[in-house]
């Protein structure tokens, strides 16, 4: 029999039972759907947080107060204790690296605003002109807090577009005087919305100059130095020249700990990967019973077709050709499925990415070869024992069973 | 020249603790263009018999010759050949695959053969108006009176030019008429040169056969080419 012969009648053989062809189709596209949904959903967390990441800053190197034993990173490290403060001498001292393009240290706290006759509580980050650079702000009006010594701060301040919003509405905010704390600081820029930001929303801060965030909170040590390599390929030099000159800085003891963008973002990296697999996995079972579905399917097909492969046979098919002809509808009926589930499974990314446009819900390469590659595998694994089966009939047997 | 030789032939079924001796010590020769009809009660072998020569069946003991040729000791594949080119066969039930068409029940012994598709076609079309069934080549069986679907079976069981065919009680499932327009069909086959071999229990087919093999208890009890009839 001709391979195109065969196709045709496998075809026909199952158009010509469509509840039985539906509803094994229906199975196996239900588990590729799973499958393809399931890895966009896992992929798509995945890309929001390496996003996220990417939105703090290129080449970015973080210093952190404390040290943690594994140099990783880790919720420990926020509980580690200091024995000696960062300090804006520090930072500052980090810009004279030859790695370093800038730094900017990182001072918070939270603290009331007032202004226009509101009051709101805000989170304050205390630093210099060079932060927005390294976080690559855009500016709604005005400008960054601008340039000067460090250590005497000047009484103006940069607000997120939220405050703005709230307390301003729609005037120009910009030359306004708002009050912090027991502090009166002259607006002199609005941020442009960037949305959340690794659980900060840069929307929500208001922004002053080092200095001030020290006095308003009476304090004189930083939640974080950011620092922007030169290049990437001097990420590590950064990393190792800014541990030494911190270990210099504070009597030989290494108590900070200097994390890169991309130790941070390959951990995570690795996690959701792995998450992704998990879930792929999980609905990869799906497939194994829709396999087992068509099996189940192809089977009863044998026994309903028992007369006709009888009658197959005293037309002189030999066994290989009715083993083919049942492999090849098991075969089109994964394929089929699969395919289907393909298609299913796209849109339900598309529908998710309709209902949460933040979320690129975009079924990864390998997730959709590996779903339609398992379909078809087991669909055809499944197929060859009732196929068997069928070529194994005997004829006379089969033929009075019409 | 014979072109079916059957010598010593045993076929034995095994039912539970009981041994049936479906055909026992069988020696049958049948020459080119007869036109045979095997007869006898139902259980005397007259169907495993017809298995037998279809290659449905293997003999437990003894030789079939196919035209010469041993056809016992032949690969499984190879008697799927051998049926394929060989041997026709027609069914009381005709055994019509119901999602084809008149036309696709036809063609089947040929897409089974491998014969290209316009080569099908070709001679699907000739068959099909020989036999008068022009007008149903794309009605399906469940479209076709009883009397068509025969015929759309003899048809599918000729159209590979087979050297026996072989017919199981082909009037059983229709009304007197039908089945007379049926024998006439496969004893116009036969006078073309085909030899024809069928099974029935209706002694009034049987007798218009030039032979008749009276079975009983897997054995023969009457061969008219051996015992000429009375007044001959």
């Amino acid at each position: 029999m001709r391979k195109a012969d065969v196709l045709r009648f496998a075809r026909d053989a199952a158009t010509g039972y469509p509840l039985r062809t539906f509803l094994s189709v229906l199975a196996m596209a239900i588990g590729v759907a799973a499958v393809v949904v399931l890895t966009a959903l896992g992929d798509g967390a995945r890309r929001y947080v390496v996003e996220q990441f990417s939105a703090l800053g290129s080449n970015l190197v973080i210093v952190l107060p404390g040290r943690s034993a594994t140099g990783g990173f880790s919720p420990a490290n926020a509980l580690t204790t200091t024995p000696r403060d960062l300090t804006a001498d520090d930072a500052f001292a980090i810009t004279r690296l030859p790695s370093v393009r800038r730094a900017a240290p990182l001072a918070a706290g939270n603290s009331e605003v007032s202004a226009n006759g509101r009051l709101r509580e805000v989170v304050v980050a205390g630093t210099t002109s060079s932060y927005t650079a390294i976080r690559s702000f855009k500016m709604a009006a005005g400008s960054f807090l601008p340039d000067g010594d460090w250590n005497r701060g000047q009484p103006v301040a940069v607000i997120g577009s939220k405050i703005k919003e709230e307390i301003f509405g729609a005037n120009p905010a910009v030359g306004e005087l708002i009050r912090l704390g027991d502090r009166r600081l002259r607006i002199v820029g609005v941020l442009k919305s960037v949305g959340q930001g690794l659980g900060m929303n840069t929307d929500e801060v208001v922004f002053v100059p080092v200095a001030v965030a020290h006095s308003l909170f009476n304090t004189h040590t930083l939640f974080r130095i950011l620092i922007e390599a030169r290049s990437r390929d001097e990420i590590e030099a950064v990393k190792r020249e800014t541990t030494a000159l911190l270990k210099a800085r504070h009597g030989g003891e290494e108590d900070t700990t200097v994390i890169t963008q991309d130790a941070v973002l390959a951990t995570f990296d690795k996690l959701l990967r792995a998450l992704t697999a998990a879930v792929a996995g999980i609905a990869a079972i799906s497939l194994a019973v829709a396999g087992i579905l068509v099996m189940n399917v192809m089977l009863v097909a044998v026994t309903q077709r028992t007369g006709e492969i009888g009658l197959l046979k005293a037309l002189g098919a030999r066994g290989a050709t009715i083993r083919d002809a049942f492999m090849a509808e098991a075969a089109m009926l994964s394929l089929v499925g699969a395919l289907t589930g393909y298609g299913l499974g796209l849109f339900g990314a598309f529908v998710l990415r309709q209902m949460y446009p933040v979320f690129p819900a975009y079924p990864p390469d390998w997730a959709v070869a590996a779903a339609l590659g398992t379909a078809l595998t087991t669909g055809l694994l499944f197929g060859i024992m009732p196929a068997r089966r069928a070529a194994r009939l005997d004829p006379v047997q089969a033929l009075m069973k019409h | 020249m014979s072109v079916i030789q059957l010598a010593g032939i045993e076929r034995v079924f095994h039912l539970g603790d009981s041994v049936v001796h479906a055909l026992a010590g069988l020696d049958v020769s049948i020459d080119s263009g007869e036109y045979v009809a095997i007869m006898g009660p139902s259980g005397s072998g007259k169907s495993t018999l017809l298995n037998l020569l279809g290659l449905l069946d293997r003999p437990d003991a003894g030789s079939y010759h196919l035209e010469g040729r041993d056809v016992t000791t032949l690969s499984p594949d190879e008697q799927a050949e051998v049926r394929s080119h060989r041997i026709g066969f027609v069914f009381q039930s005709f055994h019509l695959v119901p999602r084809l068409t008149a036309a696709e029940n036809v063609a089947l012994p040929m897409m089974l053969a491998g014969i290209p598709a316009a080569e099908r076609a070709k001679r699907v079309e000739q068959a099909l108006k020989d036999f008068g069934l022009d007008q149903r080549a794309d009605h399906r069986p469940d479209q076709l009176s009883g009397g068509q679907r025969q015929r759309v079976a003899i048809a599918r069981a000729t159209i590979m030019q087979p050297a026996v065919l072989l017919a199981d009680e082909p009037t059983g499932n229709l009304d007197r008429a039908t089945g007379d327009d049926v024998i006439h069909l496969l004893e116009a086959l036969n006078q073309r040169g085909m030899t024809l071999i069928m099974v029935t229990h209706d002694q009034k087919i049987g007798g218009r056969a030039r032979r008749q093999l009276m079975m009983e208890d897997g054995g023969l009890k009457f061969d008219s080419a051996r015992q000429a009839p009375a007044g001959n």
